[in-house]
């Protein structure tokens, strides 16, 4: 067998020069004909109201120019580079290298995450943006199970997450429920409505459920929004009561835990609480997943993810795996909204839009569809690194997008694509992302 | 049909709108022996593995399968997973459909399913972790083990099922049809693809099967060395009916089954079938 042949990629891919003129050509003549209107022309409402215009073929000129030069750019690099070889394993020192990062830097984030808040006692910033990643990293690994796991794509969880906002936020201003008590209720009450939402829906597939699930976060929010009576509509429900340390107020009153410990009062105490609050609320969440993938349950998941067909012919129970998937994702969405309607202490719907499930949605995709450490560094990333993105101003969305599709052209499985086996008789080897399947719903 | 039937097909019809896919069909598979299923392609057979393995709902007709119990069970009325969960019958493919991405041990622990979620109290106490369900997993892990070495593939145990050679695949399919520990196996063309040593093999461990586990098989193969090796009856099947049916040496002999495989002038055919009827 000749070299060429061993390589086929090689011969069929055109590499003279003129090829990459032309490419780049097409490329300037496509960014010409899109950025002529977008950047060539501007128009503004004039203080008359009508419609005055300018035009900035400079820059449009700049623009085209950068877009011809960074098409050779990137043939060069890629022919340099030549084609990409796609081996089904992972190779030898990128599967040592990542176990070593999984012994090691779960444990080390682990470490650091318990001392955010003796670090940072000072900066009330970063506490604050600590809780809400951790926010996020529970709903991401929530939503892990229900879309990594069990290969469902649910485009409503925030419907999950505000059924258990509301939750606490109802029970607790009307009967003055402890948050103790409204937590595990928030949780239930979310994987009930997991399970309605679920029992009509499941039947559907993919690109069907998707729609479906999308249209249910907007049922969720509409009616929280025109059920006046009950949710206070777009007013929303305030005064909700803070959390208390196991009945002990957070507060400068005389039998607050300041005062008990006979301390001085500072309002970062409770900010410190409910950091390990929903660091324990986001552990509880990584712990059961991570148990649950090792019962038949979540073996079932993940093989229904595989393949739906020989889950059935082995006697498996599609419908009640699909439920007890979605209703277990919502329960934790649920604890997750009683936690922000607890921190916030005031809800109402604006919290509850769409974009809200396409961030969390993003999180696990981004991090890698079942991986638990990857959500929790892409939530780290996508939640902190726009925080970061702040100096950028109105560059902010442009950056976090190119961000983004970049990781996707990179790592198209997201930050960490691979699986880890859930039993093994002799070597715990991790699986290529290319040999797991994503799920048709 | 004397003897001791463990499955029945009485008259079964499938239509897909105004096609009849399987026209009264009516043959029976004996307990702890192997039938096979055969016919030219597009002949029904699949449809009737799709009928008996609930996947589709049958026009019409019976399908009754007696367990070794006395326990008699339609299956035409059961559907989908309970096929295999109550009425044990396990089936595989005619294109593979293994959890490419679990491993070799995993695709067999999720056979297990039904037995694993009763060890572990419907997850409750598995996600406690008491002992007693540890004790069922092990055993799990070690029936799993058991089968994997019966069909050779212990040392890729924690391989990726997508991984492996193609036979390796159809074995594996094989084991966790196995590890559901059914008491009626339908395989859907298992030597499909596998060469004169692999199929080989195959007729040794589906032998096996037969006499170690006294599991009954129904199988639709195309390859014919496998099914005259193997085979305690075989049944021929052309257009959705019945053309013959008897012991390999009978069948391979069957004018008509030879005439549905090779074609015959038309008076030819005309006389074959006259003759048989």
């Amino acid at each position: 067998m000749s070299a060429t042949s061993a390589r086929p990629s090689h011969a069929a891919q055109p590499s003279g020069s003129a090829f990459i003129v032309k490419k780049a050509l097409i490329s300037a003549l496509v960014a010409l004909v899109l950025f002529s209107l977008m950047i060539g022309v501007r128009t503004e409402a004039g203080p008359q109201g009508g419609l005055i215009y300018w035009t900035r073929f400079g820059d449009l000129a700049a623009l085209v120019g950068t877009v011809f030069g960074g098409s050779i750019i990137v043939e060069l690099l890629r022919q340099w580079w030549g084609p990409v070889d796609k081996d089904s394993i992972v190779p030898k020192p990128v599967q040592s290298a990542i176990s070593f990062a999984g012994r090691w830097l779960a444990p080390a984030l682990l470490v650091f995450a318990v001392l955010v808040p003796v670090i940072f006692y000072d900066q009330r910033y970063i506490l604050d943006l600590s809780i809400l990643v951790l926010t996020y990293v529970m709903l991401g690994w929530g939503l892990n199970v229900v879309v990594g796991l069990a290969g469902l794509l649910d485009l409503g969880y925030v419907a999950f997450y505000a059924v258990g906002a509301y939750s606490y936020a109802l029970l607790a201003t009307n009967f003055g429920l402890s948050f103790w008590v409204c937590l595990p209720l928030a949780g239930i009450l979310a994987a009930f409505w997991g399970v309605l939402l679920g029992f009509p829906v499941l039947r559907l597939r993919g690109d069907y459920l998707a729609i479906v699930t999308l249209a249910f976060g907007e049922i969720i929010r509409l009616v929280i929004i025109n059920w006046q009576s009950l949710t206070g509509g777009p007013n929303g429900v305030s005064g909700i009561p803070r959390p208390t340390m196991f009945g002990i107020p957070l507060d400068n009153s005389d039998n607050g835990l300041a005062a008990r410990l006979g301390i001085e009062f500072s309002p970062t105490h409770r900010l410190v609480f409910l950091f390990y609050l929903i660091l324990a609320m986001a552990l509880l969440t990584n712990w059961v997943t991570i148990r649950l993938r090792r019962l038949p349950i979540g073996r079932a998941w993940e093989a229904l993810r595989e393949d739906e067909v020989a889950c059935r012919a082995l006697g498996i129970n599609t419908t009640t795996t699909k439920l007890t998937a979605f209703a277990t994702g919502a329960m934790f969405g649920g604890f997750a909204g009683a936690f922000f309607a607890t921190r916030q202490g005031f809800i109402s719907p604006e919290s509850f839009t769409f974009q809200e499930s396409a961030l969390v949605l993003a999180i696990v995709v981004l991090g890698g569809m079942g991986s638990q450490l990857g959500v929790a560094l892409s939530a780290l990333a996508m939640i902190g690194g726009f925080e970061l993105f702040r100096g950028f101003d109105q560059y902010r969305m442009l950056v976090f997008g190119i961000a983004m599709v970049l990781l996707m052209i990179w790592r198209p499985r997201g930050l960490i694509g691979h699986r880890a086996p859930t039993v093994y008789l002799e070597r715990n080897q991790s699986i290529s992302s290319d040999l797991v399947k994503e799920g048709h719903g | 049909m004397s003897g001791d039937p463990i499955l029945s097909v009485d008259r079964l019809m499938m239509r897909f709108g105004g096609i009849v896919a399987v026209n009264e069909l009516s043959f029976s598979a004996e307990r702890r022996k192997i039938t096979a299923l055969i016919g030219p392609n597009g002949a029904g057979k699949t449809t009737v593995f799709n009928c008996i393995t609930g996947f589709y709902r049958p026009s019409g007709g019976a399908i009754r399968l007696s367990h070794d119990d006395g326990r008699s069970i339609q299956l035409e009325r059961l559907n989908d997973f309970r096929i295999s969960k109550q009425a044990k019958v396990a089936r595989t493919f005619q294109n593979i459909r293994l959890f490419p991405g679990m491993t070799a041990l995993e695709n067999l622990m999720v056979a297990q399913h039904n037995a694993l979620m009763r060890a572990s109290g419907l997850t409750v106490l598995g996600l406690l972790g008491l002992p007693s369900w540890r004790e069922a997993e092990k055993r799990a892990i070690d029936l799993a083990r058991a089968w994997l070495d019966r069909v050779g593939l212990l040392d890729r145990a924690d391989d990726a099922a997508g991984n492996l050679p193609y036979g390796d695949q159809r074995r594996l399919e094989i084991a966790r049809a196995m590890c559901t520990e059914p008491a009626l196996l339908c395989l859907d063309e298992p030597a499909a693809g596998l060469n004169a040593r692999e199929s080989g093999g195959l007729n040794e461990l589906l032998l096996s099967i037969r006499n170690e586990q006294g599991t009954s098989i129904l199988l639709i193969e195309h390859d014919m060395s496998v099914v005259m090796e193997i085979s305690d009856h075989v049944v021929v099947m052309d257009y959705g009916v019945k053309i013959a049916e008897g012991t390999p040496q009978a069948v391979r002999d069957d004018p008509k089954v030879i005439a549905a495989y090779l074609g015959a002038d038309e008076e030819e055919a005309i006389a074959v079938m006259e003759s048989g009827t």
